[in-house]
């Protein structure tokens, strides 16, 4: 079981480059529809070099060009089909647009147990940087995982 | 411009979630966890079926939220998956101004940020800071 001794650990660092035809893939797949997303001219006239991505896109960046899928759960002996997501936030400080290449940096930042110990929850805080080294953004993912057996 | 406390700045309807749409979302968002898409899987996991990806619900409200207000405004944006979003679940996001605050040196509006299903079951409950 996971405990305070996992606080502090770090992942493997991920790096993303943002391509605009995967990031269409996931407009299409959200019926995203938004100009903003799509269009280099709309993009430009609202103060973006080129298209931003949509606000939960870094989520999927780090998973998506993670060398190890699940990393920290496997390093942490957690099991996949045990785990649900609980809370996730981001903060945003700085544009991340198409053609940018991200560094994610994940770590542990609580651990904490609910329900008597039937479940679990594991804060994963990733700070994200961009190719000229600037602090863009913030996340924050709490997973849920269910010690108990599902009745 | 100054918007009013309780106002609803944020009303956006889906279509029902899809085991097609989970499966797109699965390749889109680079999350291949089968729980979403294997029902062998969710099964021996526990579940009646496979289910959304919460990621998959905040994409929407995201979607929903930044329909209303301008994407280069929006300065943290965060949820509670409350409750497990179920296949056919067919979204209403919504978004009220809860506050007005500093934050970080910088006048913003605090949106409280909800996702019902058709039922009107709460399944996701957020927040987002957004400079005026």
């Amino acid at each position: 079981m996971v405990d305070q001794s996992a606080v502090g650990r770090e992942f493997m660092p991920v790096t993303a480059r943002i391509e605009p035809g995967r990031l269409r893939f996931f407009l299409d797949t959200l019926g995203e529809n938004n100009p903003l997303y799509r269009d280099a001219a709309t993009a430009t006239g609202a103060g973006y070099a080129a298209p931003p991505v949509p606000p939960t896109y870094l989520f999927c960046l780090e998973m998506m060009d993670a060398a190890v899928p699940f990393e920290f759960l496997t390093a942490l002996n957690i099991d996949l089909a045990r785990v649900l997501h609980g809370e996730q936030r981001f903060d945003f400080h700085a544009p991340v647009v198409v053609g940018d290449t991200l560094t994610f940096l994940p770590r542990v930042t609580g651990v904490s147990e609910k329900k008597g110990g039937a479940m679990t929850l594991v804060v994963i805080g990733t700070r994200v940087t961009n190719q000229n080294g600037v602090h863009v953004a913030d996340l924050s993912r709490t997973v849920v995982i269910r010690n108990a057996r599902p009745s | 411009m100054t918007p009013t406390i309780g106002e609803r700045i944020v009303h956006k309807e889906f279509p029902p979630i899809t085991r097609h749409r989970l499966a797109l979302y699965c390749g889109a968002s680079g999350d291949h966890n089968p729980i979403h898409v294997d029902l062998d899987f969710a099964k021996q996991a526990g579940f009646p079926d496979v289910f959304s990806h919460g990621m998959l619900v905040m994409a929407y409200l995201g979607q929903a939220l930044t329909d209303a207000v301008p994407a280069p405004r929006l300065r943290s944006f965060s949820t509670r998956f409350v409750a497990i979003t179920q296949l056919g679940a067919k979204l209403t996001c919504e978004g009220h101004v809860a506050e007005l605050v500093d934050y970080n040196g910088e006048r913003c509006a605090k949106l409280a940020l909800t996702t019902r299903d058709q039922n009107g079951d709460v399944k996701l409950s957020g927040e987002a800071i957004v400079a005026l």
